[in-house]
């Protein structure tokens, strides 16, 4: 398959051209750009995928390796492309949700002086994430890992001038790095055990030579899931998702919601063997998924604006991703990403719609009435909510949480705990996106409409809101016609959960309606209390314990706060106090005594005779005594 | 006699650099430009020339060599040979240098000629370095080196120069001493066992190998290797160490000159972690660490020139002033925190994992190292380039010689981030020679 690289190759073209060509461009050129080459890209991709599908490679994935990176020794990975099944789904995403959002961007920046500059950054994030889903080793899958993470650096810190932005960008770039060390030492060790870091390999040699539970297997994963941790935010290192909303809206869509933040999913369920031969591990994802789906949950539930709402809920989102990949639901983690992708890209440009017409308003105290003003935005808007919110059948979203929900009960993996914090998880959901409608769209109107979106902006968003509808219906449960495409396609390269299919169909449908049962029960109570009884509201958080619920959650958990006493200020303090360096300040202590020294001889230099003969005659005393007293 | 040839066209260079500023300070600066750039090219000829030949692949072969008597009743020679690693050295000497000589083609305006005399004198003496064989010429070219330097520093420098020159002199003289301690002894045992009079270096290699010479000594590989664990610490210590200094400067030339010392421990970590990875990235992160570090120097140096400044607290929102310098600041930010596709990441890779296999601990700990290089690069970043602007700055940005020149170290280090095959193979035989001597004395790696 010789066209692999012109993947990741034509968005980076697209980079070098912004990046080089600069003010030369006229803006409309650089929007063809921009917008042109990561569209190429995606009908390459289509391209590739329907040969994928029509022709089959013989193995389970096309190959095309460019070079040898570096040799040394007998490691040398190289600069090669793998496209299986999992990466046909991340590649279509990642190129197909990037061209929509890229064509949205030439008319969200449109009056912004950096229009050239967000371009050239979204195709190098494009690029980089291509790399990252298509490598063939871990080691060009780390050069994506920190492509994306520098992409999304300086588009977090994209308006430079403002102090807020640039400390959000480096907390976003400082606590991904974080894990990605913890990431580079589970590499050091891959290597040090099997030579090689391409995956294939070190997946079959892993399986041979280490056994379920082994200590070198739990650390290998233990490592890569730190890096996990810090890309997809998920819990102890999700702090920095929330500040990153301080970036132009389409790159929180794009980078910090549809397919960055997924990264982590994506090397999890790369590296599925190690997790299956770590066993302890594979909890780990599991319960820090659904602890963090849960924190992250209340949290959204208290968020003013309107993106940090949606920050919250792409961590506990990816929660749910976690939770599956922990009971060893691999598919059902990559399905839940791909209508994530749908749904949250579609929400965060549908924000960027509202934000953008009310003058930059963010708060949705500020907002409301908008579903009069803006119908398109409204209507697409509602239908990202109802997959986000998991109403059931009908949205892209019920069907790939369920799909967790029910692998979370029946795999071997799962368990009764694992689910209830799911169930938990998918009210709180529905909840606070209905929650997050009521407020912006119903009600009275508060903020002035002054513009309406055009064709650029409104054509993705429609896209968008037919996928998340009907994106999750390649995969239903057994009562719901049990549709087995989006599994089966993805079999070649994951394999099924343990135990869920054998498990009986008449719990399945149990489960469903529960599930079902739970999402309604959250739009019904927050459609209620924010429509009908705003008192109740008000009331509760009036009170003493509410405010401060409210306080906790609407901060993060405190976790910034712990950080920042814990790391934050001890390090600025130690390296402050310290500036000088005081090894330095010890060769400047000899050069002192000695100067001091030197002054003091100097001072005897007094030109009298008087006073140097009463120094030769002392000397001479001085000397006698010592001979006398030595001997 | 190529090698003779480098440090004599640069000796000679600098002479007529100096004497043709009579004429006009342009052509001091073509004269150095000139040989500079003439010897970049003899070694990179002798590079293509010599990579597919069969000695270049052999460990303990030198390319090229010549000798020639100097005072034989010292039994001191004037001896010179390269291998892959003084090529590579060498390569990247010659080609800072020129790119010294451009980017000081506006900056230098006083006594240019006597500059580029001092310059040219200093490479001639690097060059000597990386070819002696003979280690009583090592310690001549060494010396030789310190004295144009010094008044480099001492005329050409800013704020506080003759202290800085003074304290450079010092600390390299004294440090000169002890190495030169060293040679001496070892001059000395190699008479009491053989009788014959030599500072050749194979010749006290042989001597090293002994026991109480190599207990004595941490000149040669032997002797190092025994030392390797308190070495690989102390490279973990100025890893760390050297980030957090570099993030407390509030002068942005001492800022980056900082992050020098937490590349450099790197190299240490590399050299005593003694197995081919680890060394291979120890050589690979001196050729980066001289291109990004000098990169940023240079940055520092065309801003200084700009805004007669250094403090970071004066600076702030310099990208709206001037955005390729701020590129090109950010993309030699980037090389430094050791981002993968640019050079200093395989460096830095190739070190850890070969450190990895010596101690876990320790590479965990020089791990950490990673997130302080984070830290410190994009704090450079922070308070030089973004935020608002803390005094109404407005300059030329990048001029099209100055884009020529850090154009060039960027390319360089995006070749060697994404092909660094071309300097691994050079330095492949030199590694494999010092990973044979470790295997010979087992037993001093730690795990």
């Amino acid at each position: 398959m010789s066209l692999l690289w012109l993947i990741p190759a034509l968005p980076l073209a697209g980079y070098l051209a912004l990046a080089f060509g600069g003010s030369r461009l006229s803006r409309a050129a650089a929007a063809w750009i921009g917008v042109g080459s990561v569209g190429l890209s995606a009908l390459v991709a289509l391209g590739v995928a329907a040969q994928f599908i029509g022709t089959p490679p013989a193995g389970p994935a096309f190959h095309q390796t460019l070079w040898t990176w570096m040799s040394v020794e007998d490691f040398k990975p190289a600069i090669g492309f793998y496209l299986d099944a999992m990466t046909v789904v991340f590649v279509l995403v990642v190129t197909g949700v990037g061209f929509l959002i890229h064509l949205y961007s030439v008319e969200y920046m449109a009056g912004d002086e950096g229009f050239r500059r967000f371009f050239a950054y979204m195709n190098l994030f494009v690029a980089s994430m291509l790399v990252l889903v298509m490598a063939d080793n871990l080691l060009l899958l780390y050069l994506g890992w920190e492509g994306v993470g520098l992409c999304s650096y300086l588009l977090i810190g994209f308006w430079y001038k403002d102090r807020v932005n640039g400390r959000a960008a480096q907390k976003a770039f400082i606590v991904t790095r974080v894990g990605d060390t913890a990431m580079a030492l589970g590499l050091f060790l891959l290597v040090w055990q099997f030579r090689t870091l391409d995956v294939q390999q070190l997946m079959t040699q892993a399986r041979e030579q280490w056994r379920v539970g082994a200590g070198m297997a739990t650390a290998a994963a233990a490592l890569l899931l730190g890096g996990a941790l810090g890309k997809s935010a998920q819990l102890p290192l999700q702090t920095w998702l929330p500040d990153a909303m301080a970036g132009p809206t389409p790159v929180s869509a794009l980078i910090h919601a549809a397919t960055m933040v997924t990264a982590g999913v994506y090397l999890i369920a790369r590296t599925h063997v190690l997790f299956e031969l770590a066993p302890a591990a594979q909890l780990a994802v599991a319960i820090i998924g659904a602890a963090t789906l849960l924190i992250s949950g209340f949290s959204a539930l208290a968020q003013r604006d309107i993106k940090r709402v949606l920050a919250y809920s792409t961590i506990s989102q990816i929660g749910y991703m976690f939770l599956a990949l922990g009971v060893g639901a691999w598919s059902a983690a990559v399905f839940h990403f791909m209508t994530h992708a749908f749904f949250k890209a579609l929400l965060f440009l549908g924000a960027g719609a509202v934000i953008l017409s009310l003058h930059h308003e963010q708060d949705i105290h500020k907002m409301g009435g908008l579903w009069k003003r803006l119908p398109l935005t409204f209507w697409t808007f509602l239908a990202g909510s109802a997959a986000l919110a998991g109403l059931p059948l009908i949205t892209a979203g019920f069907y790939s949480k369920d799909l967790i929900l029910w692998s979370a009960w029946s795999s071997n993996a799962g368990g009764p705990a694992l689910w209830a914090a799911g169930l938990i998880g998918a009210f709180l959901t529905a909840l606070y996106t209905t929650r997050l409608v009521c407020l912006v769209f119903f009600g009275e109107e508060k903020g002035r409409v002054a513009s309406k979106p055009g064709w650029r902006v409104s054509a993705p968003l429609a896209i968008l809101a037919a996928l998340s509808i009907v994106g999750g219906f390649v995969e239903t449960p057994r009562a719901l016609g049990g549709i087995r495409w989006f599994g089966e396609f993805l079999r070649s390269a994951l394999p099924a959960a343990p135990g869920v299919e054998e498990a009986p169909e008449r719990m399945e449908s149990a489960m469903m309606l529960i599930a079902s049962a739970a999402a309604l029960l959250g739009i019904v109570l927050a459609g209620v209390l924010y429509l009908g009884m705003p008192r109740v509201v008000e009331g509760i958080a009036k009170r003493a314990w509410g405010a401060a619920a409210q306080a906790f959650w609407l901060g993060g958990w405190g976790f910034d706060w712990l950080y920042d006493r814990l790391f934050v200020k001890p390090f600025v303090w130690a390296a402050t106090v310290n500036r000088d360096d005081f090894i330095d300040s010890a060769y400047n202590g000899v050069a002192a005594f000695f100067s001091l020294l030197h002054r003091g001889i100097i001072r005897t230099q007094t030109g009298r005779v008087r006073w140097y003969a009463a120094g030769v005659a002392l000397g001479a005393v001085a000397l006698m005594a010592i001979v006398l007293w030595v001997r | 006699m190529i090698l003779t040839l480098l440090i004599l066209i640069l000796l000679i260079g600098g002479a007529a650099a100096w004497a043709a500023e009579r004429k006009s300070p342009l052509w001091s600066r073509g004269i150095a430009l000139g040989a500079v750039t003439l010897d970049l090219l003899l070694v990179v000829g002798q590079w293509a020339a010599l990579r597919h030949a069969p000695e270049f692949l052999k460990p303990g072969a030198w390319l090229v060599e010549t000798r020639a008597e100097w005072i034989p009743q010292f039994g001191v020679s004037f001896h010179l040979g390269m291998d892959g690693l003084s090529l590579l050295l060498l390569a990247l000497t010659f080609f800072l240098g020129a790119l010294s000589v451009a980017c000081s083609w506006s900056e230098i305006q006083k006594r240019v000629g006597f500059f580029h005399f001092n310059l040219l004198w200093v490479l001639a003496g690097i060059a000597g370095v990386f070819t002696a064989l003979d280690l009583f010429l090592f310690y001549f070219f060494w010396e030789m080196m310190l004295i144009p330097m010094y008044l480099l520093i001492v005329i050409w420098g800013h704020e506080r120069r003759v202290y800085s020159a003074i304290k450079f002199f010092l600390f390299t003289q004294a440090s000169g001493l002890l190495m030169l301690i060293a040679i001496l002894t070892l001059q000395f045992l190699h008479f009491k066992q053989t009788g014959a009079r030599s500072f050749d270096y194979s010749d006290l290699l042989n001597v090293a190998m002994t026991p109480r010479a190599a207990m004595l000594l941490m000149l040669v590989p032997e002797a190092s290797l025994r030392f390797a664990p308190v070495a690989m610490a102390l490279g973990v210590v100025g890893i760390l160490y050297g980030a957090i200094l570099a993030f407390a400067q509030t002068d942005l030339k001492r800022l980056v000159a900082y992050t020098s010392v937490s590349h450099l421990g790197f190299v240490v970590l590399g050299i005593y972690s003694w197995n081919a990875w680890a060394m291979q990235g120890a050589v690979m992160q001196m050729i980066c660490h001289g291109l990004s570090t000098g990169a940023l120097f240079v940055l520092v140096g065309l801003l200084y020139e700009r805004i007669h400044t250094r403090d970071l607290r004066r600076m702030g929102g310099l990208w709206s002033a001037a955005p390729r310098i701020g590129a090109m600041a950010m993309f030699f930010a980037m090389a430094s925190l050791g981002l993968p596709g640019l050079g200093n990441f395989i460096a830095e890779f190739l070190v850890l994992l070969g450190a990895y296999h010596v101690s876990v601990w320790m590479t965990a700990l020089a791990g950490i190292g990673l997130v302080g290089a984070t830290i410190y690069s994009l704090s450079l970043m922070q308070r030089a380039f973004h935020g608002p602007a803390e005094e109404a700055w407005s300059f030329a940005d990048l001029s099209a010689r100055e884009w020529a020149v850090l154009g060039a170290m960027a390319a360089a280090l995006v070749w060697l981030g994404l092909y660094p095959q071309p300097v691994l193979h050079a330095a492949a035989p030199i590694v494999e020679s010092l990973e044979k001597i470790g295997s010979a004395l087992p037993g001093f790696f730690m795990r």
